[in-house]
């Protein structure tokens, strides 16, 4: 936020506003007006609606007194602590070597690694939970790893968090593990350090910052899910499933919005320290830093490649089970391969046009959000004038990151199903997925589109303006151009997310707009594990073929925007 | 009446028809929005059947569980959505005929049901189509490997033996989990009904969302014994599970699965026409693909897998009780079992 506060000379020298500036302020509202419309006020709504009985009087902390009063709902924030914290731990040790391999080692095929460390973002939160069933269930394959133990419950909750949470801390850990400065390790070697010491006083503190932002990201996803512990959880309460279980199997909304206050405050706090550490890790970084080069080193090349190659297992044995389990015909009893659980259209959860809708509702969101997203981002940071009004919005755009998509959906129940709102029109429509989506990962997406567009030198700004171009003729003809694989990425990110989230859709979507994410729930609600998986499969090639387009797309469009870059 | 006479009013109908239809917009092609709980892969069956009656009124199923839709129906009785509730259990029908929210309506040929099955009252709201039994599915490879003895009575199954083998389904969300509760209740009287369940509570591995995933998972092996319906029961075993149907021997609860227009609703017209065949024949031959008995007598045949004289072991079920108790009921036993967050020793 503090990269937005203009000089004090600004204010005390105060132009006169041009029309451009007018065109710009007009554009500037209208975005502000989205964040303020799809985030500020449903969660104000449902804060109201936490404080209200079932017929909306207002009781006070009545809802509160009441939920901490009852053992089995506020036990579930002892459980949902517990596995987001026992997840962290893990999945930050595992993705720390993976990093250190890909980074660190002469290993071969880093390229392959790299790549299938991120499919488990492919893929919905469920999926992992339902081939863990298949593995380690009672009739599971694996069932003997086990040793009597149930995966059902936080064993099975753990598992498959870490397999969702993984390529989430590996980015982090990566980029912090990226930037160390390779003249202190060439300092350590002359020192005559032995290599156990350079790992614990040179590596470990210079990534410290990523560590720990890492930790903090994947205990935010953890604890705000509801895929995972909703497919194995058997009856070990978490709060996320407890909002879904108050608001969809009891109708109690009030409860829902309680809950969902309480599973905001960790989120927060988590976001908070998450913030505060990305601050200071961009600080550590000197001009005069030399990147650290790996030197070839059989052994522990070797090591690290067939550790790699065990967690790449993994994440395949996972994806396979659910894709083989899909073609079963009746596990584990009759093993004969066959298509009749892609027959959608006799399941729950909508059918073929449920997946039809969830590639309409993909593409719609990574429209809409990347120009929304984009131009937003190019306010922020390229405005001029209404300074108040650009760190606001500032402070807004970073606000999804700490509210759980569960919480954002009930949240826009209370806010446009109330028929006095202007908007009311858009309940039970394609257009409130895509805006509680587009909004559900609107942070990820503005950073991304901020780091892009601060790398472009404000000149480009002034140039334009002392040439009296409008400044949308320079944001057409030269910022977005510059700026297109940072553009498609965050298009491609939204098309992704946007087909995998279940809590940000769950209590928003219609009869006429079935998702093929929330078929997975419903599915595997009803007991048809088999369809569950071959849906959420079904969703897994679409986003691979998605990211494989978006690859050759970004590589042909690099060509023809990027051949400044070349000298 | 002549030929041409006949031609003539065809044709005046069809004019004033069609310009209804142009004055109305679109009325030919009337949509109605259906509530149900009925079994997702019978859905599109209902309708095609429907609309071979009428092909011009189209329907748009919301479906969910019987306690969802309940609790939907009764969310939204102030600003209601839906026009016509089919299929849904006759209890929740009752405690909505309470609050008011039916349009009185005895479709044509209502008095071809069995007397149990149609609402008697002066202002009828709802017709029965089918009644949905209670049943204990258990795999009989998962029983031998954990060597649990066949049950044959609800109470075998308080037994310590099956500690953590049972599922049953969350009476606040699903039909069937509370057609249980309401059964064992009025079977065993409140007091040994809720004693029962302490019991029971001791062994139940999961409670399940939807009253079918017991079954279902018992059929797949990951429990061995689901408390279920008997339909589904047979369609699992149906597609080669390796199931046993067990009707415990005191007698099972059942439900009846019933229907009635929404007040306020828009198309009325179309919602009489959608009741009148909800009762017919023809849709009674549907519902009989999956149930047993059925409100028209005489139109069942035997279904495969389908428990033989299961109408025998159907107790007198209070259903004016269960409408009455159901929040009181509901209440009671989230207080008790819902609280299954502690992992079990």
């Amino acid at each position: 936020m503090a990269n937005v506060t203009l000089p004090k000379s600004r204010r005390e020298v105060k132009p006169k506003a041009s029309s451009d500036d007018w065109t710009m302020r007009a554009f500037m509202l209208m975005i502000g007006t989205y964040l303020v419309v799809a985030l500020a006020f449903p969660l104000y709504a449902m804060l109201s609606k936490s404080f209200e009985d079932k017929d909306g009087v207002f009781i006070g902390l009545d809802n509160y007194i009441n939920y901490f009063s009852t053992p089995a709902l506020f036990n579930s924030i002892e459980n949902s602590v517990f596995i987001s914290v026992v997840t962290m731990v893990i999945t930050v040790t595992l993705a720390f070597f993976y990093a250190y391999a890909l980074t660190r080692s002469c290993m071969r095929f880093k390229g392959f690694f790299k790549i299938m460390a991120m499919v488990p973002i492919l893929v919905p939160s469920l999926l992992p939970g339902i081939g863990l069933i298949y593995m380690f269930g009672k009739q599971g394959y694996l069932n003997w790893m086990l040793f009597g133990y149930e995966i059902y419950g936080p064993l099975g909750i753990v598992i498959a968090e870490v397999f969702f949470t993984f390529p989430h801390a590996l980015l982090i850990i990566m980029t912090a593990l990226a930037i160390s400065d390779g003249r202190l390790y060439e300092a350590a070697t002359v020192l005559r350090a032995s290599k156990w010491k350079i790992f614990w006083t040179v590596t470990l503190p210079g990534a410290r910052y990523g560590l720990i932002s890492a930790a903090f990201v994947v205990f935010t996803l953890v604890i705000t899910d509801f895929g995972v512990p909703k497919v194995i959880g058997g009856q070990y309460n978490v709060l996320a499933v407890d909002i879904y279980k108050q608001v969809i199997g009891q109708q109690n909304f009030s409860m829902g919005a309680v809950v969902s206050v309480v599973l905001m405050i960790p989120a927060i706090f988590a976001f908070y320290v998450d913030r505060q550490v990305q601050k200071k890790q961009v600080a550590q970084l000197s001009a005069r830093a030399v990147p650290y080069e790996p030197k070839p080193n059989f052994r522990f090349d070797t090591l690290m490649m067939s550790y790699s190659s065990i967690v790449v297992l993994i994440i395949v044995t996972i994806l396979a089970t659910c894709q083989f389990a899909a073609l079963v015909k009746f596990w584990p009893y009759n093993l004969d391969i066959g298509l009749q659980h892609y027959n959608f259209d006799l399941m729950d959860g909508g059918g073929w046009d449920a997946y039809y809708n969830s590639i309409k509702m993909a593409l719609w969101t990574a429209a809409v959000g990347t120009i929304v997203v984009f131009t937003g981002a190019y306010m922020v940071e390229k405005g001029r004038g209404f300074d108040q009004g650009r760190t606001l919005f500032q402070f807004l755009a970073m606000m999804p990151m700490a509210v759980p998509g569960m919480v954002l959906g009930l949240s826009y129940i209370f806010f446009f199903n109330n028929p006095d709102n202007p908007f009311n029109f858009i309940y039970g429509t394609m257009a409130i997925l895509v805006v509680s989506t587009v909004t559900h990962f609107y942070t990820v997406a503005h950073l991304t589109a901020m780091t892009a567009l601060k790398q472009m030198d404000k000149e480009f700004e002034s140039v334009s303006q002392s040439l009296q171009q409008p400044f949308y003729k320079m944001f057409l003809r030269v910022t977005v151009p510059v700026c297109t694989p940072a553009v498609l990425e965050i298009a491609i990110y939204l098309f992704v997310n946007a087909m995998t989230t279940v809590s940000a859709v769950v209590f928003i979507y219609a009869t006429h707009t079935q998702l093929a994410s929330v078929a997975v729930l419903n599915m595997d609600d009803a007991g048809d594990i088999a369809p569950a998986a071959a849906m959420g499969m079904m969703i897994f090639y679409t986003n691979a073929i998605a990211r494989v387009l978006h690859m050759f797309v970004a590589k042909a469009l690099e060509k023809r925007t990027q051949a400044w870059r070349q000298r | 009446m002549t030929k041409s006479y006949n031609r003539k009013l065809l044709g005046g109908v069809a004019a004033t028809i069609a310009a209804l239809g142009f004055m109305a917009g679109s009325a030919a092609a009337e949509e109605l929005t259906v509530y149900t709980a009925v079994e997702a892969e019978d859905l599109k069956r209902y309708a095609e059947a429907f609309n071979e009656v009428h092909p011009d009124i189209t329907i748009n199923w919301v479906r969910d569980s019987t306690g969802v839709v309940t609790a939907k129906l009764l969310a939204e009785k102030d600003n209601p959505q839906a026009d016509v509730v089919w299929g849904l259990a006759g209890s929740s029908l009752l405690l909505m005929k309470k609050e008011n929210m039916f349009e009185t309506y005895a479709p044509a040929g209502v008095d071809q049901l069995d007397s149990r099955f149609r609402d008697n009252s002066d202002t009828p709201v709802w017709a029965g189509m089918d009644a949905w039994v209670a049943a204990v599915c258990v795999n009989t490879i998962e029983a031998e490997a954990n060597n649990l003895p066949m049950p044959t009575s609800w109470a075998d199954l308080t037994k310590p033996v099956y500690k953590g083998h049972i599922a049953m389904p969350h009476p606040g969300s699903s039909g069937t989990g509370f057609l249980d509760v309401a059964s064992w209740l009025q079977m065993f009287g409140e007091e040994d009904g809720w004693a029962y369940m302490d019991d029971l509570h001791e062994n139940i591995g999961a409670y399940t969302h939807s009253g079918s995933k017991p079954c279902k998972q018992a059929a797949a092996g990951e429990v061995a014994i689901g408390i279920s319906f008997a339909f589904r029961a047979a369609k699992s075993k149906a597609q080669g599970a390796p199931l046993e149907i067990v009707i415990p021997s005191e007698g099972v609860g059942w439900e009846m699965e019933a229907a009635a227009i929404v007040k306020g609703t828009d198309s009325l017209d179309a919602a009489k026409k959608l009741m009148d065949f909800i009762v017919s024949k023809p849709a009674m031959e549907h519902y009989n693909q999956g149930y047993a008995v059925v409100a028209m007598p005489g139109v069942s045949k035997p279904i495969e897998f389908y428990p033989e004289n299961i109408t025998d072991s159907m107790i007198a079920m209070d259903f004016e009780w269960s409408a009455n108790n159901r929040d009181a009921i509901l209440a009671e036993w989230t207080n008790r079992y819902d609280s299954k967050s502690e992992p079990k020793e």
